[in-house]
């Protein structure tokens, strides 16, 4: 299996330089994204929630374990970091466990071969 | 371009959700046949940078923020099959543990930025790279696949949420989900995407691949 370090160090930097990423929108006065607000975002812009996006909105975002990469307990920079951390840490489980179900089944003897000779 | 649950009406997300999961049938078919196990470090690469860059949301000053997703750079290094398989898996983990992009919304999210954005952006690179392959007409090319790349995935997510007032209206006449028609949809996505989140999206595709063809230039050939 290649490990590639050399393309590893740039994703541990960006993970670090992450708090960048929450600090130039507020820097600079900037909201979110463009139709990605809450539903009381959306009341406050036409003054109504609209039936439907109320009930399905509240569905599971409010639930998840770090909503909006905010870790309880942290500052926001500090939550941010974190969460940055733990994506790519789930990120890259997860990838491992689909990409081995889907990786091709011949690779008993070609890839060991590749790997000696990637020593 | 994540769009949260409650956006999008039930027929929407309904037929969006079993467009994507045709298509990580069609894609984990294609793998089986052609992604080697030596590859799996590299597909959770992709994923892991497409993931963090999503956090680096870029101001367009005063008003709304985007970020780049690295979708065509992923087409270019795994191949657009493999591509979408890691940016699905980097949106999937957004929406489930942070919250980031609606549950119903997955598949139109990852039909629009992991598929179609990966796609267009893949097949531009292959037109303009076509014929020459000299290290400047690559990341020229790269360039290219990835500015329009972002900007048919925000032109798609811009379509699917503008379509929601016609689609669905309450019996006073009010729109059920997404409230803002296509007049303002459209240019609401469009004008960040192609003037700053483009060019954004361009640059860190360049400097990346060009780092990639620095440190590991057997990555970047040209596949289907």
């Amino acid at each position: 299996m290649k490990w590639n370090k050399k393309l590893w160090v740039p994703v541990v930097i960006l993970v670090l330089l992450v708090p960048l990423g929450l600090w130039l929108p507020e820097r600079f006065g900037a909201g979110g994204a463009w139709g990605e607000w809450a539903a009381d975002g959306i009341k406050n812009i036409i003054g109504y929630v609209p039936r439907g996006l109320e009930r399905t909105s509240g569905l599971w975002g409010n639930k998840t374990i770090l909503p909006d990469y905010e870790v309880h307990g942290l500052g926001a920079y500090a939550g941010y970091l974190v969460s940055a951390a733990a994506g790519v840490a789930i990120v890259v489980a997860v990838s491992f466990l689909i990409g081995k179900a889907l990786s091709f089944a011949g690779k008993g003897k070609k890839e060991k071969d590749r790997e000696n000779g990637d020593k | 371009m994540h769009i949260p649950d409650g956006y999008l009406g039930p027929a929407t997300y309904g037929g969006l959700w079993a467009a994507t999961a045709g298509l990580w049938v069609v894609a984990s078919k294609r793998l089986k046949k052609t992604f080697k196990a030596a590859e799996v470090p590299l597909l959770a690469l992709g994923a892991a940078l497409s993931f963090v860059i999503m956090m680096f949301n870029v101001p367009v000053v005063g008003g709304t923020s985007g970020h780049a997703t690295g979708a065509v750079l992923l087409a270019i290094v795994l191949g657009p099959w493999a591509a979408f398989i890691s940016l699905s898996i980097a949106l999937a983990v957004q929406a489930l543990v942070f919250g980031d992009g609606g549950i119903t919304t997955l598949g139109a999210n990852c039909f629009n930025m992991a598929f179609a954005g990966a796609f267009a952006g893949y097949m531009l690179y292959r037109l303009v790279s076509a014929g020459g392959a000299s290290r400047k007409r690559l990341l020229f090319s790269a360039g290219c696949g990835a500015y329009f790349g972002i900007n048919v995935s925000a032109l798609l997510t811009a379509v699917e949420l503008g379509v929601q007032t016609i689609m669905y209206k309450g019996a006073d006449g009010r729109p059920l989900y997404n409230p803002f028609p296509l007049k303002v949809t459209i240019p609401a996505l469009m004008a960040g995407h192609l003037t700053v989140f483009g060019f954004v999206e361009a640059a860190f595709t360049v400097l990346s691949l060009a780092y990639i063809l620095k440190a590991h230039p057997e990555l970047v050939r040209t596949r289907t």
